[in-house]
């Protein structure tokens, strides 16, 4: 179990470096004027060169990215080109806000995927239709459409909730709450319909097989062998949907924080990108990633857990 | 919302194989479901109006007229009003829906092509090949795409065709697996038919039968990758990614949302329109994909019988009990067939058990003797229907009674052997922990145990106290089948029903598990019904034999009687097939019972 949990560490690191090195060499390779986005189409070729020797950008390319690679090592993701901000301080004050309305989002998704996954897998009938349905709402309407729906309908016509900005959780957590709820829900939805539709296939699967019968033979309750022996099987390969649920419900929640307002990872990656802020584009790409290892980890973790094949190896 | 999961059945394990013929059916069928219809015609006139937009409207999208800002719905050249900077509402509909389609075709296109191409590619060549793009698509797949897709906007010359490309490779994984797997499954075939294949190469075959059976999977999961494509375009148009001169629904409801409490009605349009263009999409696929299914397969069902006795039972009048422990009279079950008709598996079989007594039931596979078994301990499939003129235990009716009633028979006076010792014990959890979980909750923990511990001791087991902390796939099939027996006789019943209990283990272990089971029947004095193929096991275990074919009753008699006189040529064919085998050995070897423990008895 340790050497598996080191070689996906392992192969967790190997992402983070591609995917850093991909956004920093292709960036580089576009040669974004960033002294002169900076200072404006006026300024004076000196003035430019000077720019760029206090930045640092006018070293060789590698250079520079490997004194970025060093500070990464040090805990220093550098300093932003246009807010002079050190990238790490910036991304740390967002983080809350974005793990807040991913990680509740994943909660509402396993908890109602559990719920319908297994009743319709046991039951049938309309809880499928319902679960075909909220697949085919989560295609039909994005999430800025319905995140705009729950603001107009939630926060402006019926003022339950505010529309916009974060309270944080050491503040207050109703307050918390009611800023995040929003925008979990609206993640959650295109989390649900995958999730929920893959533990119905697992779900049937594990019951039809022959444990199953052989647990009904020998008399166990269909609560226990629904609820303990095939849920627990099932779980595995619901788990793997699960990690892919939470990249895709992390993606969207970059759109997701623009409608409420909220000051996480969509927006300050957006306007990084569009200035060429390249400091800050690295940071959102290692934390983004760094939040795909992490949570894939714990996904193996609880595969482990549940699974004794990968367990006991 | 960014890397779509295939929708069900098109994971590539299941290939939905198509025939010629059943495939132009199923462009016909998709036409007379009417939402397929109405669907097909929604999209066809959505692509109609991006490709004559010019004609549709007299203004630029982003043409601002003062005396337009935020016009209302019908000001005349203006159908839809204006927005808060005065543009036209209606051309920009028409633009944003270009934009979304060209979303979705670049989108769509680049994860089919490039997941196509490369799982061919894998799947063909194999080995390395396979493993390395395995692992490239398997690590794409966690990227965090949209992340990505923001990230390189400027490298992608700062436009939404560009991030549509870049969103399209992270597209590409789920056609990868899909096409992969089925490369795999057609070259395995191949590879057996690959003698009577003259002429053509193996490369144009698997092309030809792959493009084939992948053409409907890919349609369908096409289809929904348009759709993410469309709807990541759009959120990330929201965001503020793409050209202010080009409108798109993301920019437009950026827009709306900005004005949302001057006109909240301009929100309605970029979000109607969207939605149609999805919907359209995402109900066509469906459409499809259940027109391509329909005549093969229903979905999969549910499989948990519901409380109340599932199983349909025909109760008949003469539902009256008989002598002995197990008596069956005129037993008959019958499944539906797709055609609505029923299929009848078992018809009128009669058969008793005694107590004390051990009877075969012998049949080739298909016979209907496991569905005999099955109907006895009450774990037919939903679907089956069964009625008998008498089916009781102990003189107790079985016919009619409900799920909970026989669940504690089973748990008390009858129990179960099956086949495949290692399917038939859950993976997830400990030996020890799935006994328990059988043994009656009447006693205590350590009791529980100690009494689990004498019993698996009882079954041969040499060292119980370990064999309880292990999980199923660290044991062989041997000790499996051992503790399967064990937890069938641990309620002490009066009535075990082996089904083919010796068939899947290895040879030397099969006499030894016959010789516990025929000790374990002497020492409780159990009615064991053992259905087997296998005369040989009969003539080894038996008192009485009862032959089955296709679901009738043949002949029965005493083992002997059978053995040396079979009247019908069925059982001959039965009796001499173990002659090859050489199953009867001259004396049962003593094995287990050597060291009788005190314990669990």
């Amino acid at each position: 179990m340790l050497t598996f949990i080191l070689k996906r560490i392992g192969s967790g690191l190997v992402l983070i470096f591609i995917v850093t090195a991909i956004t920093f060499f292709l960036t580089f390779g576009v040669g974004i004027p960033v002294a002169q986005n900076i200072l404006g189409p006026s300024a004076s070729a000196d003035a430019i060169a000077n720019l760029e020797a206090q930045l640092g950008i006018d070293r060789p390319i590698m250079e520079q990215y490997f004194s970025w690679l060093i500070g990464v090592f040090h805990g220093d993701l550098g300093i932003s080109y246009f807010t002079r901000e050190p990238v790490v301080n910036a991304l740390i004050t967002r983080l809350p806000v974005t793990m807040s309305i991913v990680l509740l989002s994943c909660l509402i998704t396993l908890a109602i995927s559990v719920v319908l996954g297994v009743a319709s897998a046991a039951r049938g009938g309309w809880l499928d239709k319902a679960l075909q349905g909220i697949a085919t709402f989560s295609y039909v309407f994005p999430a800025i459409i319905l995140g705009i729906v729950l603001v107009y309908v939630f926060a402006i016509a019926l003022r339950w909730v505010p529309a916009i900005g974060f309270v944080p959780i050491s503040k207050s957590v109703s307050g918390w709450f009611a800023s995040v709820v929003l925008p979990a829900v609206v993640l959650s939805i295109g989390g649900i319909a995958s999730l929920a539709a893959q533990l119905r296939g697992s779900m049937i699967d594990e019951l039809n097989s022959e444990y199953v019968r052989s647990l009904r033979a020998r008399g166990v309750s269909e609560i226990s062998i629904l609820l303990k022996h095939t849920l627990r099987n099932a779980a595995s390969p619901a788990l793997t949907t699960f990690s892919l649920a939470f990249i895709s419900m992390f993606g969207a929640s970059l759109f997701v924080e623009k409608i409420f307002a909220l000051p996480g990872f969509g927006t300050y990656g957006y306007t990084a990108t569009i200035q060429g802020d390249l400091p800050a584009m690295l940071g959102v790409s290692l934390f983004s990633v760094g939040l795909v290892v992490v949570v894939n980890l714990a996904v193996d973790l609880a595969n482990g857990w549940l699974n004794p094949k990968v367990r006991v190896r | 919302m960014s890397v779509p999961e295939l929708p069900g059945g098109l994971t590539g394990n299941e290939p939905e194989q198509a025939s010629p013929k059943h495939r132009a059916g199923a462009l016909s069928r998709l036409l007379h479901n009417p939402l397929g219809l109405i669907s097909l015609i929604v999209l066809v006139i959505l692509i109609l109006l991006a490709l004559f937009t010019p004609l549709l409207t007299h203004h630029s999208p982003i043409y601002a007229s003062l005396n337009h800002v935020n016009a209302p719905v019908g000001t005349p050249d203006w159908p839809l009003g204006g927005d808060q900077y005065g543009r036209d509402i209606w051309s920009r509909v028409l633009t944003s829906i270009q934009v979304s389609l060209i979303s979705a075709v670049i989108g769509a296109s680049v994860g089919i092509v490039v997941g196509a191409v490369f799982g061919l590619i894998a799947g063909y060549v194999g080995r390395h090949t396979d493993a390395i793009a395995s692992w490239v698509f398997n690590l794409l797949m966690t990227f965090p795409a949209l992340v990505l897709v923001m990230l390189l906007y400027p490298v992608m010359g700062s436009t939404y065709q560009g991030m549509m490309l870049i969103f399209g490779l992270f597209l590409a994984p789920g056609i990868f697996r899909l096409v992969r797997n089925l490369v795999q499954a057609v070259r395995n075939e191949l590879y057996v038919d690959a003698a009577r294949v003259s002429g053509l190469s193996n490369w144009r075959i698997l092309s030809r039968h792959v493009l084939y059976v992948v053409r409907g999977p890919i349609v369908i999961s096409g289809v929904f990758l348009a759709s993410s494509a469309i709807g990541v375009q759009a959120g990330l148009a929201f965001l503020g990614f793409g050209s202010t001169q080009t409108p798109s629904f993301g920019s437009m409801t950026n827009d709306a949302f900005a004005n949302i409490y001057t006109a909240p009605l301009q929100i309605v349009w970029p979000a109607l329109f969207l939605a149609l263009l999805n919907a359209s999409l995402i109900l066509l696929g469906n459409a499809y994909r259940d027109a391509l299914a329909a005549p093969q397969s229903k979905a999969r069902k549910p499989a948990v019988p519901d409380e109340q006795a599932e199983t349909e039972t025909v109760a008949t009048p003469a539902n009256k009990t008989q002598g002995g422990l197990l008596s069956v009279r005129n037993l008959r079950v019958s499944y539906p067939m797709p055609d609505g008709g029923r299929k009848l598996v078992v018809s009128g079989l009669s058969l008793d058990v005694s107590a004390g007594e051990i009877v075969g039931l012998v049949g080739e596979s298909g016979s209907g003797k496991t569905q005999t078994a099955f109907s006895i301990l009450g774990l037919l499939p939903k679907e089956a229907q069964i009625s008998a003129d008498c089916l009781s235990l102990a003189g107790d009716p079985l016919i009619g009674k409900g799920a909970g009633l026989m669940r504690k028979l089973r748990q008390g006076v009858m129990s179960y052997v099956p086949q495949e010792p290692m399917a038939n014990l859950d993976p997830a959890f400990t030996i020890g922990s799935q006994l328990k979980e059988s043994l009656r909750k009447t006693v205590s923990r350590r009791e529980a145990h100690y009494m689990i511990v004498s019993l698996l001791e009882r079954v041969g087991i040499p060292d119980p106290e370990a064999m309880m902390k292990q999980y199923p796939h660290q044991i062989s099939g041997g000790m499996a089948q051992r503790v399967l027996i064990a937890a069938a006789v641990m309620s002490r019943p009066k009535l075990l029903i082996a089904d083919e209990p010796t068939t899947a283990l290895d040879v030397t272990l099969q006499a030894e598990i016959l010789d516990l089971l025929r000790e374990l029947q002497g020492e409780l004095g159990m009615g064991v019904l053992l259905v087997t193929h296998n005369f040989g096991v009969v003539a080894d275990l038996c008192d009485r034999v009862v032959v089955m074919k296709e679901g009738e009753l043949i002949e029965e008699g005493p083992v002997r009687e059978i053995f040396h006189h079979p009247a019908m040529d069925y059982t001959k064919e039965l009796v001499s097939a173990i002659l090859d085998e050489e199953t009867v050995r001259p004396d049962p070897p003593a094995v287990v019972s050597s060291s009788r423990q005190e314990g669990f008895w």
